[in-house]
């Protein structure tokens, strides 16, 4: 199930938006795309970063994959657990497995889905794969 | 894109499918780091039916062989195999092989998928060459190829295939059916692999592949085999220290500069690539594949630079990289350029750069990973 608590991008992040801040992590359909993640490098808090910008990176054992922020803003906080066990991000990618929590420049973009505009774009994908 | 027979088989174990070499072959099943340390710790199933079976019969078969491949076929005995390649006349890697052999007149030689075409244009050429008294005979699309491997493998195999199967040394195999099959290879039971760990590859004709691949996962399932993809096999074979062809070697890659001169036998006569070779073992030569270690944390991967602390022009592209599930680390091969500096001691400190952070890593002899003793 997709979580409709928050919003989410073409390139299979979601984005929780509390307070002018926001929660960023990649989807479910990202975590199995990747496999089984071994390294999570993530920006140091306070960092500042602009809409669209890379902000980090998803070492898999198969690929990597960079991490680009669908908004700008500051880092508050990233998630020190992926450090010592970066296999939440497959085991939980929506809790547990979240990435960095950013303190917004200004209001979310437009452009992010809703979980089922997101679902609707994961159907597609897979009937274009068929 | 192709498929080999096992593709449902594969569908049903809800594997994850890539292209390789002109195959849609499976990735990975439960996920990569679950099959390596089924390998590792009990026992993993491959399907590895797109490489290339190709049989070389007759009485020429012999000299024709010695005269493309480095290693010493004549040394080789019936139910014995040897890893050797098919080299250019500069020494360098066209492809890496194994030659079985089955009988005094008569080899299989099993070739990568990529390079099977031109591996058997150059092998008719040579037939053509002799004139008479040698058959090359393409095999692979006739022929299935299961791989098990791990600890665990022996008793798996010995179950489904005959218990003479535990009794094979490292490099032998045992050949059967082949008169139910006539012109075909029957089955080939080879204690050989690409894991780093004991196990087998099954040679069998296409027909029965299907049957064999359920008999050994239900003869496994006790044991805990797991269906592999090749997403596991390039980590275990990596930490194994094993080169990948068209990756690792290539044709700007010897085996000298591979660190493969035992595959090299001086004392046969005259083969394509000894000149260059002997020129390489004479004069020492510029490139050599590296193993090396991250000590920091981030993956190096193909494509990225390994530079040598301290030794000026010491540095080359990475060929494999791959985190290691065994070890915990990233590790990975490079091709670094040892003309100025001379080729650096195992321990040496190195580093390579991942998105703009430099990763502290160490030069490593290979392989990083060794079976513990039975």
């Amino acid at each position: 199930m997709i979580p409709d608590d928050r919003l989410y991008t073409e390139q299979h992040e979601w984005l929780k938006l509390e307070d002018g801040e926001a929660v960023l992590g990649i989807t479910d359909f990202a975590q199995q795309e990747l496999g089984d993640v071994v390294f999570v490098d993530l920006p140091s808090p306070g960092q500042a970063f602009a809409e669209g910008f890379e902000i980090g990176a998803i070492e898999s054992v198969k690929a990597v994959a960079e991490i680009f922020t669908p908004v700008g803003g500051a880092v508050e906080a990233t998630n020190s657990q992926l450090e010592d066990a970066p296999e939440l991000v497959n085991e939980d990618p929506y809790g547990e497995g979240w990435l960095l929590r950013l303190r917004l420049d200004g209001e979310a973009p437009d452009g992010l889905m809703t979980a089922a505009e997101y679902e609707a774009l994961l159907a597609g994908a897979q009937e274009a794969a068929r | 894109m192709e498929r080999t027979v096992l593709y449902r088989r594969h569908v049903e174990s809800g594997a994850r499918f890539g292209p390789f070499a002109g195959y849609e072959m499976p990735i990975q099943y439960e996920g990569v780091l679950a099959e390596h340390r089924a390998v590792r710790e009990r026992a993993g199933m491959f399907d590895v039916s797109h490489m290339g079976e190709v049989r070389v019969r007759g009485p020429r078969a012999l000299p024709l062989l010695q005269g493309l491949t480095p290693n010493d076929v004549a040394a080789l005995k019936p139910g014995r195999a040897q890893y050797s390649a098919l080299l250019t006349e500069r020494g360098a890697f066209i492809d890496d092989l194994l030659v079985y052999c089955l009988g005094p007149e008569d080899y299989l030689l099993v070739v990568n998928a990529a390079s099977r075409v031109r591996d058997l244009a150059l092998l008719e050429a040579a037939a053509a060459a002799e004139r008479t008294g040698v058959r090359v005979d393409d095999r692979s699309d006739a022929t299935a190829l299961i791989a098990v491997q791990g600890p665990r493998s022996a008793g798996i195999v010995s179950e489904v295939v005959g218990p003479e199967a535990a009794g094979l040394r490292y490099y032998s195999f045992i050949h059967q059916d082949e008169a139910l099959h006539q012109d075909g290879l029957g089955r080939i039971v080879s204690r050989t692999g690409y894991t780093g760990e004991d196990g087998f590859e099954i040679y069998t004709s296409v027909e029965r592949a299907d049957d064999l691949w359920m008999e050994l996962l239900e003869q496994g399932r006790d044991s805990g085999l797991a269906p592999a993809g090749l997403g596991a096999r390039d980590t275990l074979r990596l930490e194994a220290g094993m080169m990948l062809c068209g990756q690792d070697i290539d044709e700007e890659t010897t085996p000298i500069e591979a660190g493969l001169s035992w595959m090299v036998k001086w004392k046969k006569g005259d083969f394509v690539g000894r000149d260059a070779l002997a020129c390489q073992r004479r004069d020492g030569c510029r490139n050599r594949l590296l193993g090396f270690e991250a000590l920091g944390r981030g993956i190096a991967r193909r494509g990225h630079r390994l530079k040598v602390s301290d030794r000026p022009g010491c540095s080359g592209p990475v060929t494999s990289g791959a985190f290691s599930p065994t070890l915990g680390r990233a590790i990975g091969i490079a091709r670094v350029d040892c003309a100025e500096s001379g080729v650096p001691e195992p321990g040496s400190a190195a580093s390579v750069e991942v998105r703009g952070r430099r990763i502290p890593c160490r030069i490593v002899k290979l392989p990083f990973y060794r079976r513990p003793k039975a």
